[in-house]
């Protein structure tokens, strides 16, 4: 059970996430019966006691009817009952019995039905292509082992009849997307596995009706069959990913509640507010769209927004943007733009800009495929051609060029690159890092250059303190007292850091934009920024330290001060140090201040930092940096990051980041270690080492058997083991990448050695 | 070879069988889950019966 303990702190991070239970209902699908089933993303789940803990707390919800984990997708399906005996149901009980057993749910949309289907269908294919291969070369075998000639027809026509509906089903895929690329005047992969497919099934049954003796029912069945496990994998390794990135999606606030002039109270969708609604927006919710304060005075979190780590005052007549996090008092917004045109929808337009630049990447099997598919056509009519014009028996000739075509099928070459890919995924996966498509890995393997974001991802986010000074050990204890009243992220900070009893205090209020007031019988203290303890003006300026000061006073008398400072991800050290010593070149890009960025530049040894620029400014640096030659993987979580995410070569998240980052990053990571980001570089440079590999093998393999297959020596039997022999072959390769990550520490502070021997980083 | 007959129709039949029982699994959605299949397997206390 110890794997599955959450810390102090990761309990304290799950209390702001609230949702309001009308933002469940707005979530939950109905299923008619008066129940309902609400579907949401649990992204710490990962072994069978968080399966039984989750599904046992949310059984002893009296309103759930059915619980059930998906430990694949990380995801929790609960039914439950709109109304109990006792009146209507509180779903919002259901995320807090999460909450209590320890575990973060976050609130989503599935979207991946579609793509459920496709997988079905394909493992559909491979289930009755395998069947068909099976049966077929069960026959086969007899035929090889010398059936007479009457037996031998009649093997030959029940394979026949076996393999033309296998045919028609299992190799529409191959068909469809052949024709769709000859229509388009281009050729592919699927091409060559077309022609040879239905070529030699054309063959031999012009064969067996002429009583012939080789028929190559089984070659052509098992050559999709193979080639079908290749591309499920494939598929199954994006839609994987895909679904986790969708169940990970924490959406931004599905509507929020708008006061109507008569002091109604209304939530409503996202998309049906509009310009001068008056949006009450309570402490711990996200703006839902930019506008202008009206009403209260509060902190606002702009850390996703802008990068900026210190919470910022706002009050009537100040704009707000939307994404920014409430935190310390409830605000009336007036919108001033709708819910598509706010800073959120400019960002993500943004970022399907930059998406755009990048869909240009061809994959390595696309390009292989370029360049091995008019080899092969042009190899095959040159020994029809070649045994035609030469020997004269055309018939012959024909035989001769499907057996090429068949050997030289790239169906080792078909699983070549997803079989690595899925292994890779895999290894990623067990150390906590989801890979979105296969395509991220060869990408990833080709960068030079690393680009940090500093709030979220070099830092945690959450600020802790560094340094507090005070005359007397109980002014400390009074500073806690009053920190754990409020939700603002330097009081927590304060709170958890507490090493002594808190002080307890008979009232206690939250002054918004100021800090907190308390009285002890005819004392008053108060915590916050020192305009606000003190009464005066700051000493000395501290708006450029790079450490946030939060003062304790009575009756207006210092008594305490208290410096914080974002906390450094565990093993950012450790991770670019690593990446300096594999001659990366590491950078900071920042939409904090100067400053700040300057100071954690220092601390991590990174040369270049680069602070307070706008999202698009990080676009620019990301483009400008790929136009001068350097691949560049970017590192980031916040929205004001996802432009960039989606424009640099690479990128990568951590499952913190804001939903938009992570759909706009590539890999996500789980764990809070940075060392996320070598391993994974290294993962996916072996894993591009033995794609590479791969290719050699399966090329290898053809270059020895195109040979006996031109020279009209390759029987059926001899052309079944060698594609056979070289698919299997392929997957073993790329079963090496685990062998060699078992031997490596997994999960640990992985040394450079773990980069394993063929795949140094150079 | 009389018996092939028998034999040949009883093999694709066992097989289709196995096939069908493949898709049925495959349609009951039984490899949704994999990863939790397999921990679920080491549970000694499935969850409640669902309440009525």
């Amino acid at each position: 059970m110890t794997c599955c303990m959450m810390n102090a702190d990761g309990v304290l991070a799950m209390s702001t996430t609230s949702v309001s239970a009308e933002e469940i209902a707005l979530a939950a699908h109905s299923l008619g019966e008066g129940l309902r089933q609400l579907d949401l993303s649990v992204p710490d789940v990962h072994c069978g006691s968080c399966i039984s803990a989750l599904e046992k707390a949310l059984s002893a919800l009296p309103y759930v009817r059915k619980a059930r984990v998906n430990l694949t997708s990380r995801r929790v399906t609960c039914v439950y009952a709109e109304k109990t005996e006792d009146g209507a149901a509180d779903p919002t009980g259901i995320i807090a019995a999460i909450n209590g057993a320890g575990y973060r749910a976050h609130l989503f949309t599935p979207i991946a039905v579609e793509n459920d289907k496709t997988r079905n269908q394909l493992l559909l294919a491979v289930g009755v292509s395998g069947f068909a291969a099976a049966n077929i070369m069960l026959l086969s075998v007899s035929v090889w082992s010398g059936a007479d000639a009457a037996t031998r027809d009649l093997f030959h026509w029940i394979s026949a009849m076996i393999a033309a509906p296998a045919l028609v089903y299992a190799g529409r895929f191959f068909f469809r997307s052949a024709w769709n690329a000859l229509k388009h005047g281009r050729t592919n992969m699927d091409v060559p596995i077309s022609l040879a497919v239905t070529l030699s099934y054309a063959v031999s049954l012009w064969e067996t009706a002429h009583h012939g003796e080789h028929a190559w029912f089984d070659a052509t069945v098992s050559l999709l069959f193979f080639l079908l496990i290749g591309r499920t994998l494939d598929h199954v390794m994006r839609e994987k990913a895909r679904a986790a990135i969708n169940g990970l999606a924490r959406l931004a606030p599905r509507g929020a509640l708008v006061l109507g002039p008569n002091g109604s109270r209304r939530y409503v969708p996202l998309d049906e507010i509009v310009v001068g609604d008056e949006i009450a927006v309570a402490v711990g919710e996200r703006i839902p769209v930019d506008g202008m304060v009206v009403g209260g005075e509060s902190d606002l979190d702009l850390a996703i927004v802008t990068g900026e780590s210190s919470p910022v005052a706002v009050a009537s007549g100040v704009g707000v943007s939307s994404g920014a996090i409430n935190l310390t008092g409830s605000l009336v917004v007036r919108a001033t733009k709708l819910a598509k045109n706010s800073l959120l929808a400019e960002i993500i337009s943004l970022m399907e800009a930059a998406e755009g630049g990048r869909a240009r990447y061809r994959r390595i099997a696309d390009r292989a495929a370029a360049l091995y598919s008019p080899a092969v056509h042009l190899l095959a009519l040159v020994s029809f051609l070649a045994w035609g014009l030469i020997g004269g028996d055309w018939k012959h000739a024909m035989l001769v060029a499907v057996a090429v075509l068949i050997i030289t099928c790239p169906c080792a070459l078909g699983l070549a690159v997803p079989v690595v890919q899925v292994v890779a995924a895999g290894e990623l996966f067990r150390r906590g890092i989801m890979v979105k498509d296969g395509s991220a890995l060869e990408r990833l393997a080709e960068i030079d250059t690393v680009a940090f974001d500093k709030t979220g991802t070099l830092t945690m986010g959450s600020p802790r303190l560094v340094r507090g000074e005070a005359a007397d050990e109980a002014d400390l204890a009074k500073a806690v007292g009053l920190a754990l009243h409020s939700r603002h992220p330097l009081s927590q900070a304060l709170a958890r850091s507490a090493g002594n009893a808190a002080t307890p205090f008979d009232r206690v209020n939250e002054i918004p934009g100021g800090g907190l007031e308390a009285a002890c019988g005819d004392e008053v203290y108060r915590l916050g920024n020192a305009t606000f303890a003190c009464g005066a003006a700051p000493p000395r300026s501290t708006v450029d330290s790079p450490l946030s000061e939060v003062v304790l006073s009575r009756n207006g008398v210092a008594l305490a001060r208290f410096f914080f400072e974002d906390a450094l991800r565990p093993g950012a050290q450790d991770a670019i140090k690593e990446l300096g010593s594999s001659r990366f070149e590491t950078l900071i890009v920042s939409g904090d201040r100067q400053s700040v960025v300057d100071n954690v530049a220092q601390v991590l040894g990174i040369s270049r930092a680069m602070g307070a620029l706008t999202p698009r400014q990080k676009v620019d640096e990301c483009q400008r940096l790929g136009e001068s030659g350097h691949r560049v993987l970017m590192v980031g979580d916040g929205i004001n990051d996802a432009p960039a995410l989606a424009a640099a070569h690479v990128s990568m998240a951590p499952a913190t980041a804001s939903d938009i980052g992570r759909q706009a990053a590539d890999l996500v990571f789980f764990n809070d270690r940075l060392d996320a980001v070598p391993q994974a570089i290294a993962v996916a440079r072996r894993s591009a080492a033995l794609i590479r590999q791969n290719f050699a093998l399966a090329i290898g393999y053809n270059v020895l058997a195109v040979p006996v297959a031109i020279a009209g020596l390759a029987t059926p039997l001899i052309a079944a083991v060698a594609m056979s022999t070289s698919s299997i072959i392929v997957v073993t390769n790329a079963l090496r990448l685990n062998a060699a990550a078992t031997r490596s520490p997994a999960g640990g502070a992985p040394k450079p050695a773990a980069s394993g021997g063929e795949a140094r980083i150079a | 070879m009389n018996m092939l007959i028998y034999l040949i129709p009883i093999a694709l039949f066992m097989g289709g069988v196995g096939l069908a029982a493949f898709l049925w699994s495959l349609g009951n959605g039984q490899y949704d889950d994999l990863q939790g299949a397999a921990w679920r397997v080491l549970a000694d206390d499935e969850s409640d019966p669902p309440k009525s």
